[in-house]
């Protein structure tokens, strides 16, 4: 079973008031510490799992600068067995363009499983991996938070609106999009990181992958980046308990959630 | 000179912030509250190598540095120094058995504690004799192959939770230089006339078990001596240097627990119109814990690169461990003060902080002690 995993390091931001910087299309990162994207952070460790069980191998891809190899150092400490970068030099890749590169480094590299996380904490784009999947052909299912693999099939269960999962069942190669909670991502022990600094991280240029220009062109333009405004104060609720649990399903309700 | 880490050492640190971050913040205050740890905390840092980091990967250590110890004490007194100390001080003393056991001794002792099966500690401070610690009198008689031990040790880290302890005892009383006639000895704590009592009431590091320790008639065969015969305060000595530069992260490790605190408080709470932080007497406050922060750090870094080249310069020591206790006390008085009343309680973690602090200056040699050994040095 041969396993890719799509990575990303990107920056922490809970409990940070992030700031526009002066160009007002990204935030200030310069005191930002990067860690490896959440949802990734439970595809390598799914990929991993299923190399446990069913034997196989596991190598996690980037697209990102050097300073970017510490989580393909992270993913090669929690077990994985190869890891590639692919350079992005100047370039500052929107999702297709991601999703181009990226489908053109996996393409060569035998798999039988692609996973990616469903979204990147950053940008919240949530369609890479879709996309990477269409470009290659590949059958595809996002927002994945089970999954089983047993004679060339995987199980697989998909998240829903409304706490709802749908099962249905793959015929590999495919690509998932891997949902956090579908595992417990295990801690980086010493022991893997000794290893994984004995390990060496292939570097492939982006620019070199032969990719026609239109796919090297973003497909999105950001105008501007802003604060949201700031909202209304909260809402005071009155009463005893019983008048204030019907005040807050009413709220609920209102809102948009089905009880 | 390069002042960065190499990639390894940032993914230690990483890992080890992570599994703190994960392990110990849920637990940090009921464990203060009352008074307990978790031991399948330890274990698990312990599977993850966390534990003996310094060891030879022969008896189940990474084989790394004192500067790796000093990175793993930075970061986990970073979320929570009492956990930090229940979590990582199970292989305190282990340095002793390393370097002066026998390898009959290393393989009997030591992948037991890296593995987290086992847990030792190192019992030198007596009722009556802390930092005057070659005038300690608990004693061990030679009776043909055994010795026994009387008397008693306190303060002393994981007593009631330790499968053996190092002692420090009187072997050889007649000995004319009062620097040659102690031993360690191991003592398995099992063994009848061995006797633990945790101490209650700790103002700091509440999860780290602390008891007084008596022994009545206590045998143990004489092949428990670790190294020579006499040679116990060198030993000690050994020990100290390797400890006190780790108890000097863990003052760094907590002045930056202050830090992030602070930052935190001051950027919400509102007075006079705008948030503490527009104001100059609180940036000044944040600017000097980050300072002195990164000068005790600084300091670290250097005294425990010099141990790991082999080069021990035990005034460096001395000197980082005397400025970090002092420097963690005084960063976490500023945090707590820019906290107001808030501060002041149990429900804000500053106070934990707060409290942990004092333990730096006192532990493994006071700040008097080590200014002692500055000054002796320079004086000399
Ligand atoms: C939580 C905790 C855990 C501990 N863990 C251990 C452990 O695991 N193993 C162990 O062996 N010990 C342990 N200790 C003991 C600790 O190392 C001693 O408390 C410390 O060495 C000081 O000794 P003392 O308490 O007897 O103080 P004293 O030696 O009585 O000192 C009292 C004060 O006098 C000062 N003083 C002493 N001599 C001089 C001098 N010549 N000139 C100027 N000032 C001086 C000291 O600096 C101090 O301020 C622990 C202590 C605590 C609180």
């Amino acid at each position: 079973m041969n396993i890719i995993v799509c990575v990303k390091n990107v920056p922490f931001t809970q409990e940070v008031d992030l700031v526009l910087d002066a160009s007002k299309q990204d935030v200030k990162k310069d005191n930002l510490v990067y860690v490896i994207n959440e949802w990734d952070n439970y595809a390598i460790e799914e990929a991993i799992r299923i190399k446990e069980e069913t034997g196989g191998h596991v190598t996690a891809v980037t697209l990102g600068k050097e300073a970017d190899e510490e989580v393909l150092r992270r993913c090669l400490a929690m077990g994985a067995d190869e890891a590639i970068r692919v350079e992005r030099g100047d370039l500052n890749p929107d999702a297709s363009m991601i999703a181009a590169i990226l489908s053109a480094v996996v393409k060569t590299i035998p798999h039988d499983i692609i996973l990616t996380g469903v979204q990147s904490d950053d940008l919240n784009n949530g369609i890479t991996g879709s996309l990477i999947a269409e470009r290659l052909g590949l059958v595809h299912a996002a927002v994945v938070n089970s999954l089983k693999i047993s004679e060339g099939k995987a199980q697989i269960s998909i998240e829903l609106e409304g706490g709802q999962d749908e099962m249905s069942q793959v015929t590999l190669p495919a690509l998932f999009a891997i949902q956090t909670g579908i595992n417990e991502p295990r801690y980086v022990s010493i022991m893997g990181i000794r290893k994984a600094s004995k390990k060496e991280i292939k570097v492939i240029d982006a620019s070199g992958l032969g990719l026609p220009g239109e796919d090297l062109q973003p497909s999105l333009i950001m105008e501007e980046m802003f604060m949201p405004p700031e909202t209304e104060g909260a809402e005071m609720l009155q009463g005893d308990a019983g008048s204030l649990a019907d005040q807050i399903i009413r709220i609920i309700r209102e809102k948009g959630v089905s009880l | 000179m390069d002042f960065e880490f190499t990639k390894e050492q940032k993914d230690i640190a990483k890992a080890a912030r992570e599994f703190a971050l994960g392990e110990f913040v849920e637990k940090a205050e009921e464990f203060d509250r009352e008074e307990s740890f978790d031991d399948s905390i330890m274990k698990r840092a312990a599977e993850l190598g966390f534990l003996g980091i310094f060891l030879d990967e022969r008896y189940g250590g990474a084989g790394l540095g004192v500067f790796e110890q000093c990175i793993l004490q930075e970061e986990f007194a970073a979320v929570d120094l009492g956990m930090s100390v229940a979590t990582l001080t199970p292989v305190f003393g282990s340095e002793i058995i390393q370097k002066f056991g026998t390898e009959e001794q290393k393989l009997r002792y030591l992948p037991s504690l890296t593995s987290g099966d086992a847990i030792m500690g190192c019992a030198l401070t007596e009722p009556d004799a802390g930092s005057d610690l070659a005038s300690a009198a608990a004693t061990a008689v030679r009776e043909g192959d055994e010795l026994v031990i009387n008397g008693s040790k306190i303060f002393i880290t994981n007593g009631t939770r330790a499968d053996f302890l190092i002692c420090f005892v009187v072997t050889d009383p007649d000995n004319p230089g009062k620097h040659r006639r102690h031993s360690i000895v191991i003592v398995e704590t099992d063994r009848p006339g061995f006797e633990a009592n945790k101490l209650r009431g700790k103002l700091g590091i509440r999860a780290s078990d602390t008891a007084e320790i008596s022994f009545n008639n206590v045998r143990v065969p004489r092949s428990n001596i670790v190294g020579e015969q006499g040679n116990g305060f060198a030993e000690a000595m050994y020990l100290f240097n390797l400890n006190r530069i780790a108890i000097a992260a863990q003052g760094v490790g907590l002045a930056r627990a202050a830090l992030e605190e602070s930052i935190k408080h001051v950027k919400k709470r509102m007075a006079f119109g705008a948030p503490l932080a527009a104001y100059q007497a609180i940036q000044f406050k944040i600017a000097d814990i980050f300072t002195l922060m990164q000068a005790g750090r600084n300091m670290v870094y250097d005294a425990a690169w010099r141990i790991d080249q082999g080069r021990i310069d035990h005034r460096l020591v001395a000197a980082a461990k005397a400025f970090c206790g002092q420097m963690a006390v005084k960063c976490a008085d500023m945090a707590l003060q820019m906290h107001g009343g808030y501060g002041y309680l149990a429900e804000y973690r500053v106070q934990r902080i707060y409290r942990d602090a004092k333990i730096i200056e006192i532990y493994e040699g006071t700040t008097e002690i080590e200014k002692i050994i500055v000054a002796k040095s320079l004086l000399a």
